[in-house]
């Protein structure tokens, strides 16, 4: 009897040891299917819910791959969708949204998300449509040893600032070409004219309408703060996207550079470059424009979404799964991968350039849903100021009318 | 053949070609003659990780009624086909209006995006044909003159070109003309001048699309005509040189009115294929210099995020009239020659 009873109690211990430790993975035997961007970050989280809960599901594949914002509406709108899950960003979220293809997680969060903390809930008209799980912006990556050497005091703050850095680098014959940013026409073209629309305190949008007002004062200041940096990058920069920046860094051959938080830690640690560039490299707030005070930078954040068209029980295992691996234990083995919105981060100097840029008050990505309308008009119309051909007032009265034509055949302008 | 059996023998293919190419073009023009319904908007409050503001979207299910009553969305005839980012009639009414002469015209033209994308893919077109066309024969006479060992290696090298990978091919050649790459690099170091970039020179670049253009087709136009020049009659040839003409005249007299049916069938293929010139823009990160109707299509449907399909088919079906205007004078003259030769 005795001997039973220790049998049985050690039996219960064991049992909600297990039930203590383990994920909670919801209905077993369901169909969970990611897709994301491949990035560290993503490549965490997914690997941290696969992980888990691999086991007790029926399916489970992950699909990391470029550009999936090209094709993600289209993979959800079949019923059943392709995907049980999109890891999407502020801008990906809305062009899932206006096409209703994703659902709202409040039962889920009651139920798997005690450990999330409030501030990653996105909440879109009161129900929680994502759930975030880093952040990410544009900030400043500067040379030390490159500034120093040209006799400039610090790291440069303002635009007025970089210019006046970037003349001395080129006055001391260090580099022609000190300055690097994402120039690529289209998305990267239009986003660098987002970050100095909105640092110069401009509104996309009249009011309360999808009516275009970037052919505003601010519009042309923003232009003539980025012609100014386009003096001291490589001719080529209309081709630089991400990974010709980052290479361009990681090589020696920029001194500096406003790109993506989350090419912070790649940039940082030792593979692709030398000790003397990665020794150096600084990572601070971007640079306000104008004589302001915000720093031209968009904040964003990625998150999980789960998609509509999908049967419930495979929506409440897809989201048991990935929500299961945003926990601290996470943190203890990624946590230089990304700025994590997660409990237990701990930021580090790959962090300190969103951190600022966050703190000088630089605004979120507008999450509007003809944001994508006007991004592309900004991206295509654009090229000609950049090229010299056309004024700053001429280029944006294009953006209006480009954004206007898409804007009525999309339905949101008369 | 009686006209029965034709019947019978064409109907596999006849029917799969309405069923994969005519039906679809119908239905991409349906399409392009619908835009969609007018968005039903709610203002709420959206909170993040960056605190709370108000924020636009849809009403899902509002806008899920609208599309249930019209699926196709609302009617609105040609005007996808008239409006700024396609023929823009509205706008060129202005410019001509405003214009002081033809150069103010044409310059504010090209301030419209698909007139520059017409002027850039007509440029390509009628630059990259007739240099494929002579280089190709030329190329095919060369090597049908080489003694017999030879010309298997010299055929091989020549359709080399054609077997990379369009875009394989133009994205090695893109980043050889890099600032950073060898032609680049060796270009700046000739001319003394850090600065030449032929990324950053619409000139140069739209230079360097054509030479592209022209290296990746021309192994097709050679092979056809050396295909060809197989089938001249060696009787005319040795009549040509009894009656003593050189080498040159043969060539102009005899072997290039031979070769004419394959002319007009290569000068169509090539037609058709550069005016949707595509991959070259896209790998060699050209956009900022070149677009053409093809590139549009391609971000009206991926770079919107959300498609739009009006736009895109418009686009669509424009490219199919604008390759049916440049084919018709060559379908013409076919035409000709075929009912002389049938009479």
């Amino acid at each position: 009897m005795f001997l039973k009873k220790i049998a049985l109690s050690g039996a219960f211990a064991g049992l909600m040891g297990s039930a203590a430790f383990a994920a909670d993975c919801g209905p077993s035997g369901k169909s969970v299917r990611i897709l994301g961007s491949d990035f560290p970050a993503i490549q965490a989280v997914s690997g941290a819910a696969e992980a888990n809960c691999a086991g007790s599901a029926g399916e489970f594949t992950i699909n990391l791959r470029d550009n999936t914002r090209d094709m993600m509406n289209q993979a959800l709108t079949p019923n059943p969708a392709e995907y049980t899950s999109v890891i999407v960003a502020n801008s990906t979220l809305t062009q899932l949204m206006n096409d209703d293809l994703v659902r709202p997680l409040d039962d889920y969060v009651a139920k798997y998300g005690q450990h999330l903390k409030p501030t990653q809930l996105i909440t879109i008209n009161g129900k929680v449509m994502a759930v975030a799980f880093m952040a990410n912006s544009q900030h400043l990556f500067s040379r030390t040893d490159i500034l120093e050497k040209a006799g400039v005091d610090g790291v440069p703050s303002s635009v007025e600032d970089m210019v006046a850095a970037a003349e001395k680098i080129r006055a001391a014959g260090i580099m022609e070409y000190p300055i690097v940013m994402n120039m690529k026409v289209g998305w990267n073209v239009g986003e660098v004219f987002n970050l100095f629309f909105l640092a110069n305190g401009g509104e996309m949008f009249k009011p309360g309408s999808a009516e275009p007002n970037v052919n505003s004062p601010q519009g042309v200041a923003a232009l003539n703060s980025i012609k100014s940096l386009l003096g001291y990058t490589h001719p080529d920069h209309l081709s630089h996207a991400s990974n010709e920046t980052q290479a361009l860094w990681e090589s020696g051959q920029a001194a500096m550079a406003i790109m993506w938080g989350s090419r912070g830690a790649a940039v940082l640690d030792a593979e692709g470059s030398t000790e003397e560039v990665t020794s150096n490299t600084v990572l601070s707030a971007a640079p306000t424009a104008g004589g302001g005070s915000v720093p031209a930078a968009t904040l964003w954040w990625d998150g999980i979404t789960i998609a509509k068209n999908i049967p419930d029980e495979d929506a409440e295992a897809t989201f048991a799964a990935l929500v299961s691996g945003l926990t601290s234990d996470l943190m203890e083995e990624h946590n230089d991968k990304a700025i994590w919105l997660i409990d237990g981060f701990k930021p580090g100097p790959a962090a300190a350039g969103v951190a600022q840029s966050a703190a000088g008050g630089a605004k979120p990505y507008p999450m509007i849903p003809y944001i994508n309308l006007m991004h592309n008009a900004l991206g295509s119309e654009l090229v000609d100021f950049y090229k010299g051909d056309e004024s700053a007032e001429d280029a944006l009265a294009d953006v209006e009318a480009a954004y206007r034509t898409s804007a009525k055949e999309a339905g949101f302008l008369q | 053949m009686k006209h029965r059996t034709f019947f019978w023998f064409i109907l596999p293919t006849l029917s799969a070609m309405i069923l994969f190419i005519a039906l679809p073009i119908v239905s991409v023009f349906v399409q392009s003659l619908f835009i969609q319904h007018e968005q039903v908007l709610i203002v709420s409050e959206s909170c993040g990780p960056f605190g709370c503001t108000p924020t636009t979207s849809i009403d899902a299910e509002a806008t899920a009624a609208l599309r249930e009553a019209q699926p196709l969305g609302r009617f609105n005839g040609l005007g996808t086909y008239f409006d700024r980012s396609h023929l823009a009639t509205a706008e060129v009414a202005e410019i001509w209006a405003e214009s002081s002469g033809l150069a103010s015209f044409v310059s504010g033209l090209m301030d419209l995006k698909f007139y520059k994308a017409l002027f850039f893919t007509l440029t390509y077109t009628f630059v990259v044909t007739p240099l494929v066309l002579v280089l190709g024969l030329a190329i095919a006479v060369g090597v049908n003159n080489l003694p017999k060992a030879m010309r298997g290696v010299a055929i091989f090298i020549s359709l080399l070109p054609f077997l990379v990978a369009t875009i394989v091919g133009s994205m090695i050649l893109s980043w050889m003309l890099d600032g950073e790459g060898i032609i680049g690099a060796t270009l700046q170091i000739i001319f003394n001048d850090p600065s030449l970039s032929i990324k950053a020179s619409t000139s140069l670049m739209w230079i360097a699309l054509m030479v592209y253009g022209v290296w990746h087709t021309l192994p097709f136009s050679f092979i056809t005509f050396y295909a060809g020049l197989q089938t001249v009659p060696q009787d005319t040839l040795e009549a040509a040189r009894v009656d003593g003409a050189s080498k040159w005249q043969t060539m102009m007299n005899v072997v290039v009115p031979h070769l004419m049916p394959l002319v007009s069938f290569v000068t169509l293929m090539l037609l058709m294929d550069n005016f949707r010139v595509f991959e070259p823009i896209i790998s060699f990160q050209a956009e900022a210099h070149a677009q053409s109707l093809s590139t549009f299509i391609v971000s009206d449907l991926r770079e919107a995020g959300n498609p739009l399909y009006a736009s895109a088919g418009a686009t669509s079906i424009l490219t199919i009239i604008g390759v049916a205007i440049l084919l018709t004078p060559v379908l013409i003259r076919t035409w000709r020659d075929f009912n002389v030769k049938a009479n």
